[in-house]
């Protein structure tokens, strides 16, 4: 997959409760949430934020809550990917698992700036910052993972499991 | 080389020896999520088509974020998961018979020493308490765990934690916690287990091991573990009626990392706003007046907590200026607090004493904060913006500093009082 996109940077420690806060979580609807994204760190970010633009954070990026509204929200506003310098796991988890591309890679998050356009090609394995022209070459993911990601998700991939199993069933 | 805890248990529920680093799928004893994330798994199960949860006896539905009801929406809410709840026969816990979740689970006997159990709140690592596995996770994975019985996890590294020395009068598993975040930082722990041990560990009684385990998430750890010992068996004897096969480390075993800690000297510690990483003795902070304090929570709502308070409170008054706001973790901390005559104490000094919810532990009601507040709370996370406003202020503390705080209405320690 290749994505291009404008950088909207961001600090370390971003916990789930400023990207999405708990009184907006009385719904699982992802436009409704997408208009409080970032509210308690920049309150005008769900007016600015463009789809197809990249969120760039430091440290532990969404570390908190188990609360699935925040990567939800995140892709509610139309971000294609964050790149951070490492995540919380419940939050890279639920990413993976409703299709928000997460990306690690340290460096390129410690230089991008805000405005950049980053190109991110995760079948290739980089980041490239266009302002500075420099690549950043990025791990690939787990079989494991990577099998959820090609399946489009994990509900998908889980179904496709179960209908499998009844597959089974009738054969036998 | 021998394995961790950690590693035991995850060996024996993928049914192959793992280590850390890999990739397991392993089988789950116990699935839980709660009215903020039920309903987000409840839509991702039906995708997969089947009717039933794999074992509705290991499915756990706890309203207790926003309930009883706070608005037309939490209660559509609360309503999705009851209905579902019902519907398969799962374990469900309504309004007047439960109470926050990682309270009620334990109370229930439903968490057991080498289980594996999985919960949409992040807090369910206090379950390490008991000698499992539990770790938190979104929706879709707790829906992906009711369909398959199985969840996939990365085999965590753990990290050993040693605590020496012997834990001064008044000073519990809230402060031990606080001042291990404070030396680690809120991703000291990425990733990995903290297994805590020591001899100030095997002294601890298990609600202050339970409000250890249940703030390893905020060291970013995967989940937080301790051995199975008399203590822990003599709390089970009481509630469990399962048999468990609790497991511990081997001599041998591999650590990511052993801190050792001395905690003779240990002072009662609040971590200021924003991160609960950002501690200091509660009488080094300086004179900082507050608004309102929170007792209650899965970290610090259960009855020992609460006898703490009390004796604090016995024959004093909360402050003026001071909204002091006491929320029994479960109906049954709320039973045994008005027998033991701890409610009429905390009703006479002035405190609000509720029915049990998490309420404005996640800001969502009863306690909310306006612009520019101060709380001092034994709730787990002061980020900004987590009990209201974002900017007010979340001072985290255990119950006696919370309640010395609220009768001389700035952050203090009991010893201020005198
Ligand atoms: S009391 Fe607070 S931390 Fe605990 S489950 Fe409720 S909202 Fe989460």
């Amino acid at each position: 997959m290749l994505i291009r996109g404008k950088v909207w940077k961001f600090g370390d420690d971003i916990d789930t409760d400023v990207i999405i806060p708990a009184r907006y979580l009385v719904t699982i609807d992802p436009a409704e949430l997408a208009k409080h994204v970032m509210e308690d760190i920049d309150p005008s970010f769900a007016g600015k934020v463009q789809p197809g633009d990249i969120i760039v954070a430091g440290k532990n990026f969404g570390c908190g809550s188990s609360r699935e509204h925040a990567p939800m929200a995140i892709k509610g506003a139309g971000v294609a990917a964050v790149v951070a310098e490492s995540y919380a796991r419940i939050f890279f988890r639920n990413a993976i698992n409703i299709g928000l591309p997460v990306i690690e890679a340290a460096d390129a998050a410690r230089e991008a700036e805000n405005g950049d356009i980053l190109e991110i090609d995760t079948d290739e394995g980089y980041v490239l910052n266009t302002r500075t022209g420099k690549s950043y070459p990025t791990a690939r993911y787990d079989a494991y993972i990577q099998d959820i990601i090609d399946a489009g998700g994990l509900m998908e991939a889980v179904t496709r499991r179960v209908q499998a199993r009844r597959g089974e069933q009738q054969v036998s | 080389m021998g394995q961790t805890m950690t590693e035991k248990i995850l060996s024996r529920a993928a049914g192959r020896r793992v280590r850390p680093g890999e990739i397991a799928e392993v089988a789950v004893d116990l699935v839980m999520t709660n009215d903020i994330t039920a309903p987000l798994s409840i839509r991702e199960f039906k995708k997969t088509g089947l009717e039933r949860v794999f074992d509705p006896s290991k499915v756990v539905f706890v309203p207790d974020h926003f309930v009883p009801a706070k608005d037309i929406k939490a209660a559509e809410q609360a309503k999705v998961m009851r209905e579902f709840a019902l519907e398969q026969g799962a374990v469900y816990f309504e309004v007047g018979r439960a109470g926050i979740e990682h309270v009620v689970l334990p109370e229930n006997g439903l968490t057991l020493p080498g289980q594996v159990i999985i919960g949409a709140d992040s807090h369910t690592c206090t379950y390490g308490a008991f000698n499992a596995f539990a770790t938190g996770m979104g929706s879709t994975d707790i829906a992906a765990a009711m369909a398959l019985g199985t969840t996939w996890v990365r085999v965590p590294p753990t990290i050993k934690l040693v605590y020496h020395g012997t834990l001064p009068e008044g000073i519990g598993g809230k402060d031990l916690i606080l001042y291990t975040i404070g030396q680690i930082g809120v991703d000291g722990a990425l990733y990995s287990v903290m297994e805590f041990t020591g001899p100030v560990i095997d002294a601890l009684d298990m609600d202050s091991r339970i409000a250890m385990a249940n703030m390893a998430i905020e060291a970013g750890a995967k989940t937080g573990i301790f051995a199975c010992d008399d203590r822990t068996r003599e709390w089970l004897a009481r509630v469990a009626d399962r048999p468990y096969e609790p497991v511990d480390s081997d001599p041998d075993a591999e650590y990511a990392k052993v801190i050792e800690f001395d905690v003779s000297n240990l002072k009662p510690l609040v971590a200021l706003p924003h991160l609960p990483s950002n501690v200091y003795p509660a009488d080094e902070v300086g004179d900082l007046p507050i608004d309102q304090v929170v007792i209650g929570s899965c970290t610090n709502g259960r009855i020992s907590d609460l006898r703490e308070v009390a004796k604090i409170l016995k024959g004093r008054q909360v402050h003026p200026n001071v909204r002091c706001i006491i929320i029994p973790g479960s109906q049954e901390v709320a039973k045994q607090a008005t027998k033991e005559g701890l409610a009429d104490i905390f009703l006479e000094a002035g405190a609000v004493f509720s029915t049990s919810t998490c309420g404005p532990c996640l800001g969502g009601y009863m306690g909310i904060l306006a612009k520019g507040e101060r709380c001092v709370s034994t709730t787990n996370r002061n980020f900004r913006g987590r009990m209201g406003h974002r900017e007010a202020e979340i001072i985290l503390a255990g119950p006696q500093v919370a309640a010395a705080s609220a009768v001389l209405g700035r952050v203090a320690s009991p010893a201020a009082l005198n």
